[in-house]
C-alpha cells in the first residue's frame, strides 16, 4: 500500500517538533532552518500550516532535472534525490510549483523531502496529528468523517 | 554537552561585543539559565548596586536542553538585579527566541554598562553586531519588531523588545518576545531600557547539535512526550482551556482574590473564565479564543490566540487591534478582572494585548490598578489625580484608561508605573500594597491556600506563584493531595517544591511540565543529553544550590528575614466567604520550620554549613 503525508493545519500548534524530527533524521541537528517541513504562521490570523513536498506522480523536478538525479522510489512513492548524481543546478527548484525542493549551501546539492525511506519522522513527532502517514488512497477519509458527522439524521424520537 | 560552550559579553559602555567560553565548573554545578546566571550575577555584580544604574548587568540565558527535542526544551530567561524589589530577579519567557538564541550558537548573552544612546543587539550566528536604534526608540514592542523583520527581510527573525513604558521608567516593564511572550515580572525590561538597550534580534542556522547519546536522547524524550499527552492536566486541559481552566476552580476554592483582596471570591469569574474564552459572541458569532499555541518544541500548547470583539468600547475605532493575538492566561485575567473586579472579558483582552504591545507585566499592572482603585474608594487617589478618570473597582473604562497611560508612562500612568508599593506609600496607606518586598502577589489567596503564602513569603524574587507551585498539591492533588486550609507540612512542601523548580528552570524546560512529569521524568532526558551523570539526587542538589545561592544575593542586597512577610489584610483580615471563610494566612507557623528545614538561622540568614555543603562562592 502506498502512503502519504496527510496535513491538518487545523490541529497544528506550530511547535515545530516536526521540523525538528526533520533536520535530526536528516542532518544530525535539531534546527528547524534546515528541515524539508516548514511551518508557517500567520499572526493576525491566528493560523500554523505546516507544508512540505506533496511527492507528485508527475513530478516537475524530476522530469526538469537534466542528469536524472531526481528518482522516484518505487516503494514509498517518495521523489529521492541521489547526492551522488546532482550537480546543485537548481533547475528543480525552479521548476516545482510549490516550492519545496531548496539548495543547501553548505553541500551544494538540493534538499527535499523523501519521506524517510517510508518512516516520516514529522508524522511520527507530531503531538497533535496535524501530520500523519496513511493511506494515499484515502487522504480525503478523516475530513468526510469530519463532515459525515455533521449531517444531520438524528433518529426522531 | 547540549551547552554550546559559548557565551556574548556585551559591554555596552564601549559599544563591545566579546566571545568567552562557558565556565562549565559553574554549568556542572548551576546546570543552565536561571541556575547558572545567577552565579555569574554572583560573580560580577555587587547585589547592593542601583539596579537602574550602570554596575547592574543583565544576563539573556537558555539552559542545556534548550533548543532539543525535549518537549518544552524552547526557554530561556532573562536575570539582573530587580528595579522593583531590590532582589534578584530571573524572568522565565518561552516562544521562540531563546531556542533561535541556543541555535545561533549562545548559551547567554551578558549585558554589561549602559550605551550612550538607543541601541540593538543583532545576532547571525557568529556575526554579533549593536546596531544604533535611535529609529526604534519611541516605539511599542510591536512596532519595533516590525521595523526589524522589516530592515533584516527574513521572517525567521525572532526578536526580543522593550517598550514605551520602559524608556518611561515604568517599574515593571517586561522583556516581550515573539510579540506575546513575555520575560515578564520584577521589572526586567525595565533594567533592560535602562542600559539604552532597545532590542535583541536573532537568527541561529546552527542547530543545536552535540547530544551525549543521540539514540537514548531520541527514545526518552518521546517516551515522556507520550507521558504529557497521557496525563489529563497536560494532555487536556492545558491545550483546551489554557492557564485559565483554574479561574472557575480557584474561585471555588475560596482563594481567588478580588477587590485588592478584600475579598477571597469574585462573583463575576465565569464571564471571564476558560469557559467564556470558548462561548461563541453575540456581534459575529466568534469565540474569543481562536485556537491554541505552541511555545517552541512544546506539545503541551498551553497558549492562547484571541481577539477582541470589534464591537467592544475599547477597540471599535481602532481597526489595528482586531487581528489575532497573544490571549488571556490565568493570572492575568485574575489582576487585571478579578482583582480590579472587572468581569468584562474583552476589556480584559485589549489590556493584555496592550501589556504585550508597551511591555508591563500584567500580574502587577493590575494589582497595581486594584490598589489605586482602593485608594481611590478610600479618597486617597481622587479625580484631579487621575485627570477626571473615576477609578472604580469594576470599570472596564477604568482599567483600560490605565494600560493606556502606563503603556506611555503619561500623566497618571507615571504613579501607576511605580507598583503599588511606592504607589500606596506614596498615597499614604502603604498597608494597601499587596506585595512581598515590592512585587504583587498572582492569582492565589494564601487565606484559601496556605502554602501558597509561605511560597510568597520567601520567593527570592518578590511574590511569585512559579517559584514553589504548591496549588498544584493543595488544589490539584498533584503529585498528592494536602489541605489547602492547613499550613501542617507546607513547609517542607514548600522547600521540595522550590528547589525542583529551580532545577526544572535551569535545564530549560517549562514548569507546566511538572503536571506530569517529576524530575524522575527529566533526569533520563538530560542524562542523555549532557556529559556527566545527571540523576534526580544531583538535579534536586543543583536545586537546593540555586535556591541558596539565589537568597545569599539578597541578603547582601540587604534583605533580611524580616522581609518574608506578608501585607496585615493577609494575616489580620480573615476570608469573608468560601471554604476559608474565617482563616488568615498562619505563616507564623510554617516560616520558623521552613527556615530550620533549609539549615538557616532563624533570621532567615545562611550558615557556613550551608555554605559548604552546597559550596557556595564566597
Ligand atoms: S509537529 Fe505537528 S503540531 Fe507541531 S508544528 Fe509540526 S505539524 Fe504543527
Ligand atoms: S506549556 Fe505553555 S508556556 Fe509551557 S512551553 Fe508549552 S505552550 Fe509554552
Amino acid at each position: 500500500m502506498l502512503r502519504s503525508l496527510n496535513i491538518d493545519p487545523e490541529k497544528c500548534t506550530g511547535c515545530l517538533q516536526c521540523e525538528m524530527a526533520c533536520s535530526y533524521e536528516n542532518e544530525g541537528v535539531f534546527n528547524p532552518a534546515k528541515s524539508r517541513i516548514k511551518v508557517f504562521t500567520f499572526h493576525d490570523e491566528g493560523r500554523f500550516v505546516p507544508y512540505t513536498c506533496t511527492q507528485c506522480d508527475e513530478a516537475w523536478c524530476l522530469h526538469a532535472c537534466p542528469v536524472e538525479a531526481i528518482k522516484m522510489n518505487r516503494e514509498t512513492g517518495a521523489m529521492e534525490v541521489s547526492d551522488s548524481v546532482c550537480v546543485g543546478c537548481k533547475v528543480c527548484t525552479i521548476a516545482c510549483p510549490f516550492g519545496t525542493v531548496n539548495y543547501n549551501q553548505d553541500t551544494g546539492k538540493v534538499v527535499k523531502c523523501d519521506l524517510c525511506g517510508g518512516d516520516p519522522k514529522c508524522a511520527t513527532a507530531c503531538p497533535t496529528d496535524a501530520i500523519t502517514y496513511v493511506d494515499a488512497n484515502a487522504t480525503g477519509l478523516d475530513k468526510m468523517r469530519a463532515w459525515a458527522a455533521k449531517t444531520d439524521n438524528a433518529a426522531s424520537a | 554537552m547540549s551547552w554550546t560552550k559559548k557565551i556574548l559579553r556585551v559591554n555596552l559602555t564601549e559599544g563591545s561585543v566579546n566571545v568567552e567560553p562557558l565556565n562549565m565548573e559553574w554549568a556542572s554545578q548551576y546546570i543552565g539559565q536561571r541556575g547558572l546566571a545567577t552565579r555569574y550575577m554572583f560573580e560580577e555584580t555587587d547585589p547592593q548596586c542601583d539596579a537602574l544604574g550602570p554596575d547592574n548587568k543583565l544576563m539573556f540565558a537558555t539552559g542545556p536542553l534548550t533548543g532539543t527535542m525535549a518537549s518544552t526544551g524552547g526557554r530561556y530567561s532573562v536575570i539582573t538585579k530587580s528595579p522593583l524589589t531590590g532582589a534578584i530577579a530571573c524572568s522565565n519567557s518561552g516562544g521562540f527566541f531563546g531556542a533561535e538564541l541556543k541555535s545561533a550558537g549562545w548559551d547567554m548573552i551578558i549585558f554589561e554598562g549602559k550605551s550612550p544612546s538607543p541601541v540593538m543587539l543583532n545576532i547571525i550566528n557568529d556575526k554579533v553586531e549593536l546596531l544604533p536604534a535611535d529609529d526604534l526608540w519611541g516605539k511599542s514592542v510591536w512596532e519595533t519588531d516590525k521595523l526589524i523583520h522589516e530592515k533584516a527581510n527574513d521572517p525567521q527573525t525572532r526578536v526580543a523588545a522593550v517598550g514605551r513604558s520602559a524608556e518611561a521608567g515604568c517599574l515593571y516593564s517586561a522583556i516581550i518576545n515573539d510579540l506575546h511572550r513575555a520575560a515578564g515580572r520584577s521589572g526586567v525590561g525595565t533594567v533592560m531600557a535602562s542600559k539604552n538597550l532597545k532590542a535583541v534580534s536573532v537568527r541561529g542556522t546552527k542547530g543545536v547539535g552535540n547530544i551525549k547519546d543521540p539514540a537514548r536522547f531520541l527514545a526518552s524524550t518521546s517516551e515522556q512526550k507520550q507521558v504529557l499527552a497521557e496525563n489529563a492536566v497536560t494532555g487536556q486541559g492545558l491545550p483546551a482551556m489554557g492557564t485559565q481552566v483554574l479561574m472557575n476552580v480557584i474561585n471555588e476554592v475560596g482563594a481567588l482574590p478580588s477587590r485588592n483582596m478584600q475579598d477571597v471570591q469574585f462573583s463575576e469569574a465565569n464571564n471571564i473564565s476558560a469557559e467564556a474564552m470558548l462561548e461563541p459572541r453575540e456581534s459575529d458569532g466568534k469565540a474569543n479564543l481562536t485556537t491554541n499555541a505552541a511555545c517552541f518544541g512544546c506539545t503541551i500548547a498551553c497558549g492562547r490566540i484571541s481577539t477582541i470583539d470589534k464591537t467592544h468600547f475599547s477597540v471599535e475605532n481602532k481597526p489595528e487591534y482586531w487581528g489575532n493575538s497573544g490571549g488571556l492566561e490565568y493570572e492575568a485575567a485574575w489582576a487585571m478582572g478579578a482583582d480590579t473586579g472587572v468581569g468584562d472579558l474583552d476589556a480584559l483582552t485589549y489590556t493584555n494585548f496592550i501589556c504585550n504591545e508597551d511591555g508591563m507585566d500584567p500580574i502587577t499592572f493590575g494589582a497595581t490598578v486594584a490598589a489605586a482603585m482602593e485608594l481611590f474608594e478610600k479618597g486617597a487617589i481622587t479625580t484631579e489625580h487621575t485627570g477626571g478618570m473615576e477609578l472604580k473597582f469594576g470599570s472596564a473604562e477604568a482599567l483600560t484608561w490605565c494600560v493606556d497611560v502606563v503603556a506611555t508612562g503619561e500623566g497618571f500612568g507615571a504613579d501607576l508605573g511605580l507598583g503599588s508599593k511606592r504607589l500606596c506609600e506614596k498615597f499614604g496607606d502603604p498597608d494597601l500594597s499587596m506585595t512581598v518586598k515590592g512585587q504583587e502577589f498572582p492569582a492565589y489567596d494564601p487565606r484559601g491556600i496556605q502554602g501558597m503564602g509561605l511560597t510568597y513569603a520567601t520567593s527570592n524574587r518578590g511574590a511569585c506563584h512559579l517559584r514553589s507551585y504548591t496549588v498544584a498539591s493543595e488544589v490539584l492533588g498533584i503529585p498528592e493531595k494536602t489541605d489547602p486550609l492547613v499550613t501542617d507540612g507546607k513547609a517542607g512542601l514548600v522547600k521540595a517544591f522550590q528547589d525542583a523548580t529551580a532545577a526544572v528552570d535551569s535545564m530549560g524546560l517549562c514548569v507546566f511540565t511538572t503536571f506530569a512529569w517529576t524530575l524522575d521524568n527529566m533526569a533520563p532526558q538530560i542524562d542523555a543529553a549532557c556529559e556527566g551523570d545527571w540523576t534526580v539526587d544531583r538535579l534536586l542538589e543543583a536545586g537546593e544550590r540555586i535556591w541558596n545561592l539565589e537568597r545569599e544575593y539578597n541578603n547582601r542586597a540587604g534583605l533580611t528575614g524580616a522581609d518574608d512577610t506578608l501585607p496585615p489584610r493577609l494575616l489580620k483580615d480573615a476570608a469573608k466567604t468560601g471554604p476559608a471563610e474565617g482563616k488568615v494566612c498562619g505563616l507564623d507557623e510554617m516560616l520558623p520550620e521552613y527556615y530550620g528545614l533549609r539549615g538557616w538561622t532563624t533570621d532567615g540568614q545562611l550558615t557556613d554549613d550551608v555554605r559548604q555543603k552546597f559550596s557556595l562562592p564566597a
